[in-house]
């Protein structure tokens, strides 16, 4: 199959390595443009027009081109990321320094380890087989982000501790006891979905993502087989991203900054990059379960050519899809207000929980009936 | 006497209290605002329209003759709150003709810009209608002496308004016509 690929071990690493920095890179450009996506929509859904000053030296002679992309502040990113690296880095006195340093790596990590497994496209091999685009297709792949995605909110809790800060640490327990809340409701609401992938008749089975991309194709997407499951995995998407309105550990109201009210320049960027990789990574996660990955559109099979134009097609159609997704986190969020603490509570642990278990013994029986009636036939 | 009346509320339906209707309707609220024209004003380039009554920075003002109006009567430097406006008196000089029934004007007139507190005292007590404040809204400078308007930044900004009195005129015919006065 990769027999255009010379051999030897150290070879192998060297393409892995440079291929998780191109997944990284890829991430943190989508996570860099979605804090501008964030400013830009927001700024139109408030009748205002966002950030549209910063332009690199040149390129604003260049005709059209270049005042449009000053317009749309496709530069801005640019200009954030600078003015995180160059503020003045302040450490108050009276923080744990060590897990106070140790907190942004801890929210940052976890938000790029889950990237790893995560699928995004196919390519057509020459020979006609076909492999699945993904750092690591691990069979077990969806455990995996859920171990590792809650493990971000260690990072969070950490920052709001070691900050010796009465808003800090409000944060940090309101997002840990919001994580606990929604991380149930999160998995019961994937089971059915696995339950319904395996059901016989079904080919491709298994915990790994592709698998479930791929149960997809030419077929229902899964979020119209089964909608309850793919709501309540919405919304429990966006409490563990601590998105609006869910994001309690913040809550710039009544807690200043939540988690990081104490952290300044780089380490509060690096905090905020970690937020907007979560929201690029749960939107991606949600396009392969729900979404149809990388294919077409429901009960269609994928119009694009079996060849390197239908790979990138379809990687183009998975990143259009995601793309949208975090507009859809962005809309929400500039549309409902917060909820207040208790009903977060009350929403995930007397609402969703009881509706995802609903759910599961619903689709529970649905997939043992529809089990008993295939295996009859045979 | 007035009637109350209780207005009882339906209890909500089931689809209103899982709330997924109104946050559609809400969902399609902010869309439909994103197309909306922008009511942003570009600052820089797009200035605001300025009011006519709008109290920017004191200024001194001619008449349609171009001649000063103010008198270096000092009303204006007394009144100010914070001490703004220093005037350095001055007589009129004898061979301009077209001012002869004026016995004073100012031959230093300062506002220091850092003191000023825009609350037109100055234009309301001035008995010649020489300084008003006008649309100016935006002064900055380098250092503090930059902030000091004199005299003829201060006839630069202002120009000329038009006049209802045309004083000097009028005194000149009182003489003409034989009174003193
Ligand atoms: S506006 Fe007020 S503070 Fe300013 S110069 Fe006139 S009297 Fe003084
Ligand atoms: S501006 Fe008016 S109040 Fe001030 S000194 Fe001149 S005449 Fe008098």
């Amino acid at each position: 199959m990769m027999d255009w690929i010379p051999q030897g071990l150290w070879f192998e690493v060297c393409l892995k390595v440079f291929f998780a920095f191109m997944m990284v890179g890829a991430v943190m450009t989508m996570a860099g443009y979605s804090v501008l996506a964030e400013r830009k929509v927001s700024a139109w859904m408030q009748g205002r027009v966002g950030p549209n000053r910063t332009v690199l030296p040149f390129f604003e002679y260049i005709p059209i081109f270049g005042p449009l992309l000053k317009k749309l502040g496709i530069f801005q990113p640019l200009a954030d990321g600078l003015k995180f690296l160059f503020k003045e880095e302040i450490v108050p006195g009276h923080v744990n320094k060590l897990y106070y340093y140790l907190a942004p790596l801890i929210a940052l990590v976890p938000a790029l380890t889950t990237m790893t497994v995560l699928p995004f496209g196919q390519i057509y091999w020459n020979d006609g087989t076909v492999s699945t685009l993904a750092l690591a297709d691990l069979e077990v792949g969806i455990l995996f982000v859920f171990a590792v995605s809650s493990l971000g909110v260690y990072g969070i809790a950490l920052a709001g501790w070691s900050s010796n800060s009465k808003y800090s640490f409000l944060g940090g327990i309101r997002s840990s006891a919001q994580m606990i809340s929604y991380e149930l409701a999160m998995g019961l609401s994937l089971l059915p979905v696995f339950l319904w992938v395996c059901a016989p008749g079904v080919t491709e089975s298994g915990l790994s993502l592709s698998a479930i991309a791929n149960s997809q194709a030419g077929g229902p997407w899964l979020f119209l087989v089964q909608p309850l499951s793919a709501l309540i995995f919405l919304i429990a998407l966006f409490a563990e991203t601590n998105r609006l309105p869910f994001d309690m550990p913040e809550s710039e109201t009544d807690l200043v900054g939540g988690f990081h009210t104490e952290y300044g320049s780089f380490k509060f960027g690096i905090f905020f990059v970690a937020e907007y990789a979560h929201i690029v990574i749960g939107s991606a996660i949600f396009t392969v379960i729900f979404l149809g990955g990388w294919h077409f559109l429901p009960f269609m099979n994928d119009p694009w050519p079996s060849n390197w134009i239908g790979s990138l097609l379809g990687v183009g159609w998975f990143l259009a899809k995601t793309i949208f997704l975090i507009f859809f986190f962005i809309w929400i969020r500039w549309t409902l207000p917060r909820f207040r603490y208790d009903q977060v509570m009350h929403l995930g642990w007397s609402k969703l929980l009881p509706l995802a278990l609903a759910n599961l013994i619903v689709y529970l029986l649905i997939v043992t009936a529809i089990d008993q009636s295939t295996s009859a036939n045979f | 006497m007035a009637k109350t009346v209780v207005l009882n509320r339906k209890p909500l339906s089931f689809s209103e209290r899982t709330y997924l209707p109104q946050i559609v309707t809400g969902l399609k609220t902010t869309f439909s605002n994103m197309f909306k024209p922008k009511v942003t004003l570009q600052y820089p380039e797009e200035k605001p329209v300025i009011p006519n009554n709008y109290r920017g920075v004191p200024t001194l003002v001619k008449d349609p003759n171009g001649r000063e109006k103010c008198v270096s009567c000092q009303l204006c430097e007394f009144v100010c709150p914070p001490k703004a406006i220093r005037i350095t008196p001055g007589s009129v000089p004898e061979d301009q003709n077209d001012r002869e029934h004026v016995e004073k004007a100012p031959q230093e007139f300062e506002i220091n810009m850092l003191r000023c507190i825009y609350c037109g005292y100055c234009e309301e007590v001035c008995p010649e209608e020489a300084i008003f404040l006008q649309d100016v809204y935006s002064s900055s400078g380098f250092t503090r002496e930059e902030m000091v308007n004199n005299k003829a930044k201060l006839y630069e900004l202002g120009g000329t308004m038009p006049d209802r009195h045309y004083k000097w005129d009028k005194k000149k015919n009182a003489e003409s016509a034989g009174n003193s006065h």
